[in-house]
């Protein structure tokens, strides 16, 4: 069978439902509407039209050879999700699960989200289809990325701040989980990441694989081949394997996905989940974890609050134990040097996740050499980053130099 | 062959139904909740739900997450929910039953977990986030131990699912009665009785409420329909507020609603 043809509930020994029985009934209706959606072509019509005229799709490649002289000589090809609607490629999914609650009558939906780019995606599609709209947002991250919130808030979403456990990705998902146990009745859970319990795995893929199915006829069309390498970065891994998805049975084509290391993979501060982390269950699925030896949750580490999550979605792990796609750890420093460098050769600033993508691109055009072509998913834009950026480079206080 | 299935069919001869009272390892120290437990069985509780702290408790509402929060950052470890199964069963002849969810015991390897828990004198698992269709190693261990295993059910769940958590089900099944995570509430939903009826229906011989009981008149009121009441946000609240001798008194309180009556 075909890689690509993987649809869960499990992904070899990964995936499945580890849920209490009271989301059971709701994640079967779930699944089957989207079995039914998937089938009709009035629902692929209505999606296909909104990623047009809404979204913005197809996505543009660039090709950026300035910031290629930096990696051996590479060519590095980026995909722009960075300039989807709401800033990201969460937008893809969140459009697709939006429909899908208005097909099964629901009227509220929830959501997680780490950085916000999720949360402003769904908040967006609420105030597009008149829902009623909830976003988990851990209160670490409400700090850091104030400005999603203030957006968020200003699309008419209610954001309620999470205080519990590590007050990020984890516990905002933990959090929405109980919202939706207790209000399942009206309520859809539009997940952000291809993690959790089936069918969120199998179904934000199949939303998001239109990223690697545009690119590779895209590439295919600028290069005349394949290219030799797909990087992405991957905290739950949506982008990954939106990109990743469309080469799967491409055999000469490596896929590698970058995580979070933090102040480094050998230090306590990363979320290098497939690097570092065992197999395990968090959030209704079995997949790789950060865990301690009695199987509690470590909490993860990233100055990027999209990536700053220690599972990682089931496929993944899946792709990596049967050695289709390698993943790596990119720290804090290499991502915010990848930012900058983007950011002064080509005119582009990324989003602090993406910058984890271009930083491996970076170390893989070093390896591959110069004949290479590597995509890169360039999966968000770094507006929502500048205080971070503006921080970490002191370029804010009045008195700061060009870094 | 259950000590759970049995203490409850003894109650239900008697004419009323059993007492479950949750507590989790740990909280406020771990000397404490070991005395706390012996104290509510002392004063009432015939079946001891014994919670083991997790990181990311889905299930559980605002006072059991702060209580087992407060645990983990004491330090709480899994080894130290086998010494407290085993100090309790040393003191109190009711049932110790552990709740957990799935990942401690998948990481702590399930058949050894099994092992170590008849080891301590517990008598089985209570398994908020492990549904039948991913339980196929526990129902082995289980089956090789002889630990009862108790599945949730849901008022959403089919008949057909109910059908299937009743025949894997050993000590009771677990009736989630309302759609929520735990917490007190001040009526306990309807829904509860009717689920309790799809069960008995599905073949249930013992059925237990949860979540939300927290007064004895809710107590009195499940027993009405039901094998068991489970009681636990009231109780982890008397012992994070009053300590050992306010949780002894709650769960004597709470008793009343499952004396028999006369």
């Amino acid at each position: 069978m075909a890689l690509r043809d993987e649809t869960g509930p499990y992904f070899g020994e990964f995936g499945g439902r580890y849920v209490p029985e009271s989301l059971v009934e709701a994640l079967d209706e779930l699944s089957e509407a989207w079995e039914l959606a998937k089938l009709d072509p009035a629902f692929h019509a209505e999606l296909d039209a909104l990623l047009k005229d809404y979204v913005g799709r197809p996505s543009v490649i660039t090709e950026v050879q300035r910031f290629a002289r930096h990696a051996g000589g590479a060519r590095i090809i980026l995909k722009r999700e960075d300039l989807n609607h709401t800033g990201s490629h969460k937008i893809n999914n969140v459009l697709g699960q939006a429909l899908l609650t208005k097909r099964i009558g629901k009227t509220r939906v929830i959501a997680e989200t780490g950085a916000g780019q999720h949360g402003v995606a769904t908040a967006t599609a609420a105030a597009l289809f008149g829902l009623d709209c909830v976003i988990y947002m851990g209160e670490v991250d409400t700090e850091r990325q104030a400005l999603n919130v203030a957006r968020m808030r200003l699309l008419g979403a209610e954001v309620i701040p999470v205080t519990t456990g590590s007050r990020t990705l984890k516990d905002a998902i933990n959090e929405a989980m109980r919202d939706w146990v207790t209000n399942v009745g009206d309520t859809n859970y539009i997940f952000g990441t291809v993690a959790g319990p089936h069918p969120f795995p199998a179904m934000v893929r199949d939303l998001q694989k239109v990223i690697g199915e545009e690119a590779r006829e895209q590439v295919l069309a600028l290069t005349g081949r394949l290219p030799d390498a797909v990087a992405a970065c991957v905290g739950g891994g949506s982008n990954a394997m939106g990109i990743f998805h469309a080469f799967l049975d491409d055999t000469s084509v490596g896929l590698y996905g970058f995580e979070a290391a933090g102040d480094g993979v050998d230090t306590p501060r990363h979320a290098a989940t497939i690097s570092k982390g065992r197999p395990g269950v968090l959030h209704g699925a079995r997949s790789f974890l950060l865990q301690d030896e009695d199987g509690q949750t470590v909490e993860s580490h990233s100055i990027s609050a999209g990536l700053d999550y220690p599972g990682v979605g089931p496929e993944h792990s899946w792709l990596s134990s049967i050695g289709r796609a390698t993943y790596r750890g990119v720290t804090d420093a290499a991502a915010m040097d990848a930012l900058r460098l983007l950011s002064r050769t080509e005119g582009i600033i990324p989003a602090i996740e993406s910058s984890h993508a271009l930083a491996g691109a970076l170390e893989l055009g070093r390896e591959l050499g110069q004949d290479a072509v590597i995509l890169v998913n360039l999966s968000g834009r770094g507006d929502k980053d500048m205080e971070t950026a503006g921080r970490y480079f002191d370029l804010i206080d009045a008195g700061a130099e060009q870094s | 062959m259950s000590a759970v299935a049995d203490v409850i069919r003894t109650r239900v001869d008697a004419g009323t139904g059993a007492l479950v009272g949750y507590l989790p390892v740990g909280f406020p120290t771990f000397d404490e909740s070991v005395d706390a437990a012996v104290a509510i069985a002392q004063s009432g509780v015939d079946i001891i739900e014994l919670g083991l702290p997790y990181s990311d408790p889905v299930m559980d509402g605002p006072v059991i997450q702060a209580a087992t929060q407060q645990a983990l950052a004491r330090g709480f470890r899994l080894s130290h929910g086998f010494e407290a199964v085993r100090r309790i069963t040393d003191q109190v002849s009711a049932p110790v039953l552990l709740m957990t969810y799935w990942n401690p015991v998948l990481s702590y390897g399930v058949e050894r977990f099994a092992d170590d828990l008849v080891d301590a004198g517990g008598a089985g698992l209570i398994t908020p986030d492990l549904i039948r269709d991913e339980a196929e190693e526990w129902l082995a261990a289980s089956e090789r131990t002889g630990l009862d295993r108790v599945f949730l059910a849901a008022p959403s769940s089919s008949d057909a699912r109910l059908v299937r958590a009743v025949e894997v089900s050993r000590g009771f099944v677990y009736a989630v009665s309302t759609m929520g995570i735990t917490g007190a509430r001040s009526d306990v939903d309807s829904a509860a009785r009717g689920l309790v009826a799809r069960l008995r229906d599905a073949g249930a011989q013992s059925a237990c409420v949860g979540l939300g009981i927290s007064t004895a008149q809710q107590v009195r009121e499940v027993l009405d329909y039901a094998d068991g009441a489970i009681v636990g946000s009231a109780l982890v609240s008397a012992l994070s507020s009053g300590g050992v001798d306010a949780v002894a008194s709650v769960a004597a309180e709470l008793a009343t609603g499952a004396a028999r009556r006369g």
